[in-house]
């Protein structure tokens, strides 16, 4: 029971959180000079401040500021994230458009980088505690280094000039091959093979953090006085890493999974940008640059209702893994 | 001979294949009469069409209409249709639809078309359905190149009247009478395109589809050009600094043909409301201490060449005969101390043009130049909502900016010197505040005259005012490469380059 009263808590609370961000960031982005009305004239070339004046209007730009904010509000509490005049388009649908390809993405990059960087980080541990491969242990470390310092753009050209230029091996952008017509498992493979790349782009920081933190936390535990009993007992090596060390040693990974979770969508931007993915990144992106106001504050929402979520289930995570952990005290 | 000539290009014109190209940014959307950035251009010009298209030298050809009349007095136009023309849902083409195009339509949405329609058109009718009469209020010579594709493209009456033009939902499924239909468009990843089978020039288009990829990063699109993913890249779509090693790639064939319509000329927009711009010596020293061979040669690695002044070398009565200001620094210096202004009493905020690398260097090139002779510069970051804002509030000592000149210097040319033209809040007029009342006399009488060697006495005469007051500062001509695959014919024939329909477009079998 405590769990539940404990999620009730976290969601009244985050709807509050949710409800700051769309207001700061409404008046974030009116702070900026410029708006949707004069970066579309400019497009067009015109010179008819008549049209200006008619785009105004049209954006609603002409009512006084807090008269938008109360309009937005309102439509969000009704679930309307209103209407992009850029796109021609309401807001809801195009998020939902580009939305599951994002999710996709992040899914994934998030589940390679979790998954290789604790193994890597257990092997790494491992190699050094029971003192052979100890080579192992340098190569990993090295590898972990050389990834959490080359930046996410510069390692995607790479990887785009290695796998798609010189050896033509996967795809360089996009999410499917257009106009192939391909369905069913021809599909999948050939949007797999598209993922390929942005994944290991998006994925290799956090793989190296993972690895780090798995292996220092593993490192940490192992000096401790329960795991020296369970090795003088004569457990063998490799179950004490299994059900002490690793169980134990998985508490800051969840956190900074928690945490990479947040962060990913930012990553997205660039990623999606490189690889010409069509996710939600770069539509946030775009709307930034072109001052689509609703299509902006859209996103927000919708990005900061994912963090929201993500820190929850990250808590929630936490009592999984150690049940000691108790919510409800804290709370 | 010459017939067998003819025969022998029909038969090399094979039907079939797919063309893929690349469109960025993505256009918010694909109704031409109601957005008229680059990118819709380029795009949706497949989907309408226009009354008549231009030639390298500017001259009209025949497009929707085949041909054309001017009455003596140069007030009436009459345009002759094209007969059998159908809409993409199958409803026929007829005057009708042109009518409300121009007189409803473009008349209320254009920004472009829009000025010129309210300004000279008296009257739009169509005596029979395939003839319209146009009635000019006043003469207003460059009437007749108003009718390319992306300034009055022919939108359909039976869709559109009676409804809001900006909601219609039909705006998201554009119907047109060009030799392509839209398909598919997956945002963020791709436009397709599809062959008209019912096209009015019959046996054509070639292609049986067009696919737009939305590639937003520029090194990722070079890269999908060498790969052979696209098979056209189009001027900006790749950085200059890649166009070389792009070029000499085999079976690559590059031209910058195409751009005669647009002609983009770069300038420097000085206030000229206040110190220190407000001295025409000030400015003159400027363009001497700009060495815009330099600018050319390194910054956009040679593809452009220096401006002489406000109107392109390719445009209709372009004149070479102006003042020239060759790069030197001691005449520079001199012209300073002849004006009196102290220019280094306050330091100049220079606005950077945000429209990627080559601008970026161009601002930090103009700061040490104008170091050079005795300036403080600012130089202030910006994007391109900030840019515009700033620029039509006339926040800015001094910035960049390019224009095109629309085959004609009273439709690209004339907005940005007319002192009836300095309008707050838009950033592409008179924002530098020249005023004159001789300059907007010559481009007003210039617009009504009717014979080609009047016209160009009075725009020769413009051209020296204009380099000699130095109301904007002329820098370069942009020369935008279009690169493709050696077996894609075709592409560029006209002088709006690919903003054309692509009927005649084909791919070339191996």
């Amino acid at each position: 029971m405590k769990i539940l009263s404990f999620i009730a808590a976290r969601v009244a609370k985050a709807l509050l959180v949710i409800l700051g961000v769309v207001v700061l960031n409404f008046l974030l982005i009116h702070l900026a000079p410029g708006d949707p009305a004069s970066i579309m004239a400019g497009e067009a070339a015109s010179s008819d401040p008549a049209f200006v004046e008619q785009l105004r209007q049209q954006f609603g730009l002409d009512k006084p500021l807090w008269q938008q904010l109360a309009l937005y509000l309102k439509g969000v509490l009704q679930l309307d994230l209103g209407y992009s005049y850029r796109n021609q388009l309401p807001v809801l649908d195009l998020i939902a458009e580009r939305l599951p390809a994002t999710l996709l993405l992040m899914g994934l990059a998030f589940v390679f980088s979790l998954g290789v960087g604790v193994l890597l980080g257990v092997l790494a541990a491992q190699s050094r505690f029971t003192g052979r491969r100890r080579w192992l242990d340098s190569a990993i470390m090295s590898l972990a280094l050389l990834f959490y310092a080359t930046p996410l753009f510069w390692l995607s050209i790479l990887l785009v000039i290695l796998f798609s230029v010189t050896l033509g091996w996967l795809p360089a952008f996009g999410m499917s091959s257009v106009g192939a017509g391909l369905t069913g498992w021809a599909h999948v493979q050939d949007v797999a093979a598209h993922l390929v790349l942005p994944v290991v782009s998006l994925g290799c920081f956090f793989m190296a953090v993972y690895a780090r933190l798995t292996r220092a936390s593993m490192l940490e535990v192992m000096g401790m006085d329960f795991i020296k009993t369970a090795r003088a007992k004569g457990v063998p090596a490799g179950q004490i890493i299994r059900r002490h060390v690793l169980r134990n040693a998985l508490l800051p990974v969840v956190t900074f999974a928690g945490i990479q979770l947040g962060q990913m969508a930012g990553g997205a931007v660039l990623t999606e940008t490189v690889f010409g993915w069509p996710g939600i990144g770069r539509l946030m992106f775009d709307a930034l640059m072109q001052r689509d106001y609703q299509l902006l504050l859209g996103v927000f929402l919708v990005t900061s209702i994912m963090v929201v979520t993500f820190n929850l289930l990250t808590d929630v995570v936490y009592r999984l893994i150690d049940p000691r952990i108790d919510h409800g005290a804290a709370a | 001979m010459g017939l067998m000539g003819v025969t022998c290009a029909a038969q090399a014109q094979t039907a079939g294949g797919v063309l893929t190209a690349i469109v960025q940014p993505e256009p918010p959307m694909l109704m031409l009469g109601l957005n008229q950035q680059g990118p819709t251009q380029y795009v949706a010009s497949k989907i309408y069409q226009g009354l008549l298209t231009y030639d390298a030298q500017l001259k009209p050809l025949p497009s929707l209409a085949k041909a054309w009349n001017i009455s003596p007095d140069n007030l009436t136009y009459t345009f002759e249709l094209q007969p059998g023309v159908k809409w993409h849902d199958g409803k026929p083409f007829t005057a009708a639809d042109v009518v409300f195009s121009v007189d409803k339509f473009l008349r209320e949405m254009h920004p472009r078309a829009r000025p010129v329609i309210n300004k000279y058109l008296e009257s739009a009718k169509a005596p029979s359905p395939t003839t319209v009469e146009f009635k000019l209020k006043e003469p207003f010579s460059p009437f007749l190149s108003a009718f390319v594709v992306d300034n009055m493209p022919m939108v359909p009456k039976h869709i559109y009247e009676g409804t809001d033009f900006r909601t219609n939902p039909a705006n998201q499924t554009p119907i047109g009478t060009g030799p392509f239909k839209f398909k598919e468009w997956k945002k963020g990843s791709h436009i397709v395109l599809t062959k008209n089978p019912d096209y009015w020039k019959k046996g054509q288009p070639y292609l049986d589809e067009i696919v737009f990829r939305v590639i937003p990063d520029a090194a990722s699109r070079a890269v999908a050009f060498e790969k052979g993913d696209v098979q056209v890249l189009r001027g900006g779509d790749v950085d200059n600094v890649d166009i070389k090693r792009l070029k000499a790639l085999p079976g690559v064939e590059s031209t910058t043909k195409g751009w005669e319509m647009y002609g983009p000329l770069a300038f420097m927009i000085f206030n000229e409301r206040k110190p220190p711009f407000d001295n025409v010596k000030v400015r003159q020293a400027v363009m001497h201490a700009m060495n815009r061979k330099f600018i050319v040669d390194n910054i956009l690695f040679g593809m452009g060449k220096v401006a002489t002044g406000p109107i392109a070398s390719s445009t209709m009565f372009y004149d070479k005969n102006v003042p020239n200001f060759e790069f030197n620094l001691k005449k520079a210096r001199a012209l300073i101390a002849e004006s009196g202004v102290n220019v280094g009493a306050t330091p100049v905020k220079l606005v950077a043009f945000p429209y990627g690398s080559s601008w970026d260097r161009l601002g930090e090139y103009t700061k040490q130049s104008l170091e050079q002779i005795g300036f403080k510069v600012d130089l202030v970051a910006t994007d391109a909502g900030g840019w515009a804002k700033r620029t039509g509030d006339f926040d800015f000592d001094l910035t960049f900016n390019f224009t095109y000149q629309f085959g004609d210097p009273a439709l690209g040319v004339a907005r940005h010197f007319m002192s009836t033209n300095i309008i707050k809040g838009s950033p592409f007029v008179n924002n530098q505040g020249y005023v004159n009342k001789k300059v907007d006399e010559l481009f007003t009488t210039a617009a009504a005259a009717r014979q080609p060697d009047l016209r160009q006495k009075l725009y020769s005469e413009l051209q020296q005012i204009l380099v000699q007051d130095v109301a904007l500062g002329y820098l370069f001509e942009l020369e935008y490469a279009t690169l493709s695959r050696g077996n894609v014919k075709n592409l560029v024939t006209t002088g709006i380059g690919l903003n054309e329909s692509f009927d005649s477009v084909y791919i070339q079998k191996k």
